[in-house]
């Protein structure tokens, strides 16, 4: 064990103390920070920066009369006749014809210098719809401050049925963005440190440091060793990435407070998504057992990172060179790649079918999926059977792993073939 | 004594034998040379002795032990291929990889300040090892291999790659440790270096042992009893030569059998006869004893 610990803090060391993880660690953060920044920054251009469109409507027919209703950001003119210099008062006509009949409502045309884009389209039409629904509405009868009051708002409130009938505020917009947050950091983090180990290991094998190395602790002792170290500097960066981010966004959100609060007020059908949304998330997000997830999240994201390192170990002890790593990770990455891409389709879909529960079980996929579906309350044999799959599976694959990797550190030269790595396994 | 006991070793791979029935002893306090051909097995033979690699029958005993990995600390390796982390400083390096060896943290510094002192390497300690010359990264070595003292030190093709001067300077650190009483197990395929430092050898050939024992024995047991003269003057008619050659002016170097002669006979009668410049034994160089073994097995 001792010999495990100087091996961990050597590798610990050695790279914590490298420009490169200064410098990644602390423009990391300030890049996501910044990702962010650009994003709201455009949300808040966009809406606020958006200019009223005015459109100059000729009615020939007399149908309207003056009735359509502005949609949000186009306002209607009238005229009688088209101008025809485009001096920029009207952005385009709308001409409606002189045959143009409720029940025959063909004809209309909308002429401007610029292509109408689809949404300023679909606003025109929409106008027109309901002006004429409206007209045939009071032509059967009904008067106008009745169509008024049916013009109302909706709000749905999701509640969840907890065990015992309890209900609590649901939170499916929270779970749905923890688990896509929660698969991609583990996801990153298997793929990034696990190609550390595996260059490490290929770094220690073709500068011949290795076989001083072996002459005084075991193989596996320096497998694990290193493993180890780059587990707990992946941990580090992680650590200060929470933090630095943390501080960040709570700069970007006060900077940027200002600019949405203005938001809330100038347009009344965001209300429901800013006045009703906004606070249940983050009241759900208070809600939610945060050390619970941190537990189960620390779990997964070790074991995960250990499972895979050991075979991005044995991987870069078989090989001599970069280039002949390719054939070796496609099967690790295999699995990697595509639980993450599903883990899309499961939360959209059914977080507790049987594709879910199957994944989540099986250790190459149960890091990222059991984490996506952690949110939605998995039922608790699951998750201990997941967790103790995995245990299970590291164990005895990090021994087969330290099999191939005794041998292949030692064997310079040729690529080994599948078959060649299945006889070391086997090698006493 | 020897404190290294070879017994009958022998070590398979899928498709040939990397040695078969092996056994040598090297005695406490020797310089050991372990010869051969590239292939023969010598690398085998030491990764077995360095608990690198198993062994499949026979035994290995170190200080009349079989061999267990407490002896790791009692060994020190420098195998021919050779390597250091090239991020890493030398200083912080060397007490790494004493620590692995056993040593304490404060000891292992401490022998890491002697042994930069003694090399010439004070400035360099807090370099990184990529900034080092490759003889400098060499000095590093050997300093590793020996800093926790073992009492047993396996070199594996130490001098490749050295230049002269650290080479002597190499070679003068193996012939004080050797007087400190380190055992010292010396391979290589290179027979040049041999007789100036080894006291034992051994021979391997195609993962068999061919020959071993004392410098000394082996030259004598070996001897062909042929005996060269340098003269000038008229070579006499009972002298039958092997070969015969002029040298420079009126000088000539002949080659004759002494075999079932009195030596200091043939003196007397060649002192009367021509001027004698120099007369002296042919003793085998182990480089030619070593050919000579190779290809006589080779031929069986």
């Amino acid at each position: 064990m001792h010999k495990i610990w100087l091996i961990t803090k050597r590798e610990y060391l050695s790279r914590v103390s490298k420009k490169t993880f200064m410098v990644m660690t602390i423009l990391g953060p300030l890049l996501i920070a910044l990702f962010y920044a650009v994003i709201i920054g455009l949300a808040v251009n966009q809406k606020t920066g958006e200019k009223i469109k005015t459109i100059g409507v000729i009615d020939h027919s007399g149908v309207f009369a003056n009735s359509l209703i502005n949609p949000s950001k186009m306002n209607f003119v009238y005229a009688d006749t088209e101008r025809s210099d485009f001096d920029g008062e009207v952005d385009g006509w709308l001409i409606i014809p002189k045959d143009f009949k409720l029940e025959h409502p063909q004809g209309l045309v909308y002429k401007s210098t610029q292509t109408p884009t689809l949404d300023l389209q679909s606003k025109i039409t929409g106008a027109v719809q309901s002006a004429i629904k409206n007209k045939k509405l009071i032509t059967h009868g009904l008067r106008q401050s009745f169509l008024d009051s049916l013009n109302v708002k909706i709000n749905l409130t999701t509640m969840q049925i907890n065990e015992g009938g309890a209900l609590s505020n649901s939170k499916a917009e929270l779970n749905f963005g923890l688990g896509i947050a929660f698969a991609f950091i583990i996801y990153f983090f298997i793929f990034m440190y696990g190609v550390q180990v595996m260059r490490g290991v290929m770094e220690e094998k073709t500068n011949r440091i290795v076989e001083i190395i072996i002459s005084s602790v075991k193989p596996f002792q320096l497998m694990m060793g290193k493993i180890l170290g780059i587990a707990m500097v992946g941990l580090t960066q992680f650590l200060i990435w929470i933090g630095l981010s943390g501080v960040l966004m709570a700069i970007i959100s006060v900077v940027f407070a200002t600019q949405l609060g203005d938001m809330h007020t100038d347009k009344a059908a965001s209300d429901v998504m800013q006045n009703q949304a906004m606070p249940n998330i983050i009241n759900a997000f208070f809600n939610l057992d945060l050390s619970f997830y941190g537990l189960i999240f620390l779990f997964y994201f070790l074991f995960g990172y250990l499972l895979y390192s050991a075979m991005f170990a044995a991987v870069g002890s078989a090989v001599d060179s970069e280039s002949d790593t390719q054939q070796f990770m496609l099967p690790i990455t295999l699995p990697l790649i595509l639980s993450f891409t599903t883990s899309f389709s499961i939360l959209s879909s059914d977080p507790n079918g049987t594709l879910a529960t199957f994944m989540s079980i099986f250790p190459l996929s149960s890091p990222i999926i059991m984490m996506v579906r952690l949110p939605f309350n998995p039922p608790w044999h699951e998750l201990l059977i997941s967790m103790a799959v995995l245990v299970a599976t590291f164990v005895l694959f990090t021994w087969l792993a330290g099999r191939i990797y005794k041998v292949g550190i030692l064997s310079i030269g040729k690529k080994p073939t599948y078959k060649q790595l299945f006889k070391w396994m086997l090698m006493k | 004594m020897a404190l290294l006991e070879i017994n009958n070793v022998s070590k398979f791979y899928d498709n040939h034998n990397a040695l078969q029935n092996v056994s040598l002893s090297v005695p406490e306090g020797s310089v050991y040379g372990l010869l051969g051909p590239n292939g023969a097995g010598k690398t085998t033979l030491i990764r077995i002795i360095n608990q690198i690699s198993t062994l499949d029958t026979g035994t290995v005993s170190f200080d009349n032990q079989l061999l267990n990995p407490k002896h790791i600390y009692n060994i020190g390796y420098l195998p021919e291929e050779r390597g250091l982390y090239k991020k890493q400083k030398v200083g912080d390096q060397m007490v790494y990889f004493g620590q692995l060896k056993g040593l304490s943290t404060a000891e292992a510094k401490l022998r890491t300040e002697h042994w930069l002192h003694k090399f010439d390497l004070k400035f360099w300690k807090n370099k990184k090892v990529e900034e080092l010359s490759k003889g400098m990264q060499q000095k590093v070595q050997f300093i590793i291999t020996v800093l926790h003292r073992p009492r047993l030190l396996i070199l594996d093709e130490p001098f490749t790659g050295f230049d002269p001067i650290n080479a002597e300077i190499i070679k003068n650190e193996i012939r004080t440790l050797k007087d400190n009483g380190t055992t010292i197990l010396y391979s290589t395929h290179r027979m040049e270096s041999v007789e100036e430092i080894c006291d034992h050898i051994c021979l391997l050939n195609k993962s068999k042992k061919i020959l071993d024992g004392s410098v000394k024995a082996l030259k004598l047991a070996h001897s062909k009893n042929l005996l060269e003269l340098v003269y000038d003057g008229q070579l006499p008619e009972w002298i039958e030569a092997l070969s015969h050659e002029q040298t420079e002016g009126e000088q000539y170097k002949v080659v004759f059998s002494a075999q079932g002669k009195d030596r200091s006979e043939i003196i007397k009668r060649l002192a009367n006869e021509v001027n004698i410049w120099s007369f002296r034994e042919l003793v085998p160089t182990i480089h030619q004893l070593f050919i000579d073994k190779v290809e006589e097995v080779n031929r069986a």
